[in-house]
């Protein structure tokens, strides 16, 4: 029985998010319900992937999350002031509506952080903001 | 121990444990399956998943974890989807302080409980020192 749990619990360690890095940009595409753990790895990994890789912004996918509750949007917005400290900005893409409306409800506004509708409209709100084009980078 | 049982009115529908954070997800995710089931719209569902997810939690990080039942039953006359989360725990002092809004003992934000009670239709919570919480929420049908 114990072996067993441990096995799952080593199963657990070893989800990641990918974390892609395009230019100067890197694209985090949360695609699956974070247990709490793992969201402040995913934290962690992105902070230490800036400090690698130099980025100047982040863009973070949550089309596919069907539930933000308060630890999951405190890390999203502590991730934001952090990376903000190290000179990237973060956009959050994609949220559901109904996601959107709960975290009102909820009471977490999530200061200071940027959202956009979808990927492209990231992409373009990051690109004024660093006055550079995506594309162009290499 | 506090022995929950499914009151004479409630179907029992489920009955979950939370004893490691994983749990906290696959429960949650069940939690949406069931309001699902009964018909609830996306937003509802995920307003009871939420609300949900934060008493999951607390379970876990204050009291070691708990158990979690899933009932169907009338009250004030409305039909309602009843999630009862019972503990063994520490148990809470101060009702009236954990209800306020930004208080926080433990690494929350302090949305928890009264970010949960304003997702659904009927909060309750009853608590003893050193013996254990129960706190039950209901979202109409």
């Amino acid at each position: 029985m114990k072996k067993w749990n441990e096995q799952i619990d080593h199963s657990m360690q070893e989800k990641r998010i990918p974390i892609i890095k395009i230019g100067d940009y890197l694209i985090v595409s949360i695609q699956i319900d974070m247990h709490d753990k793992l969201a402040i790895q995913l934290q962690s990994q992105i902070l230490s992937e800036i400090e690698k890789t130099g980025a100047r912004g982040v863009l973070i996918d949550i089309s596919v999350l069907e539930m933000v509750d308060s630890f999951i949007g405190r890390m999203l917005s502590g991730m934001a002031s952090m990376a903000s400290i190290m000179d990237a900005a973060v956009v959050i893409v994609g949220m559901q509506p109904a996601v959107a409306i709960t975290l009102v409800e909820l009471g977490l506004e999530m200061p200071g952080v940027d959202t956009a509708l979808n990927m492209e409209k990231g992409i373009e709100m990051l690109e004024r903001r660093l006055g550079q084009k995506f594309q162009n980078l290499s | 121990m506090m022995v929950q049982q499914a009151e004479d009115n409630f179907n029992r529908i489920a009955a979950y444990s939370i004893q490691t954070e994983n749990d906290i997800v696959n429960a949650r995710q069940l939690i949406r399956y069931h309001a699902k089931q009964f018909g609830m719209g996306i937003v509802d569902q995920t307003r009871i998943t939420t609300a949900v997810s934060e008493l999951f939690r607390n379970m876990y990080q204050y009291a070691g974890g708990g158990d979690v039942f899933v009932d169907q039953g009338i009250f004030s006359g409305h039909n309602a989807l009843i999630i009862t989360c019972v503990d063994e725990g520490p148990g809470i002092e101060d009702l009236d302080l954990v209800m306020k809004d930004g208080y926080s003992s433990g690494s929350g934000m302090g949305y928890g409980l009264p970010g949960a009670k304003r997702l659904v239709d009927v909060f309750s919570i009853e608590s003893e020192v050193s013996k254990g919480t129960k706190v039950r929420v209901m979202k109409w049908i």
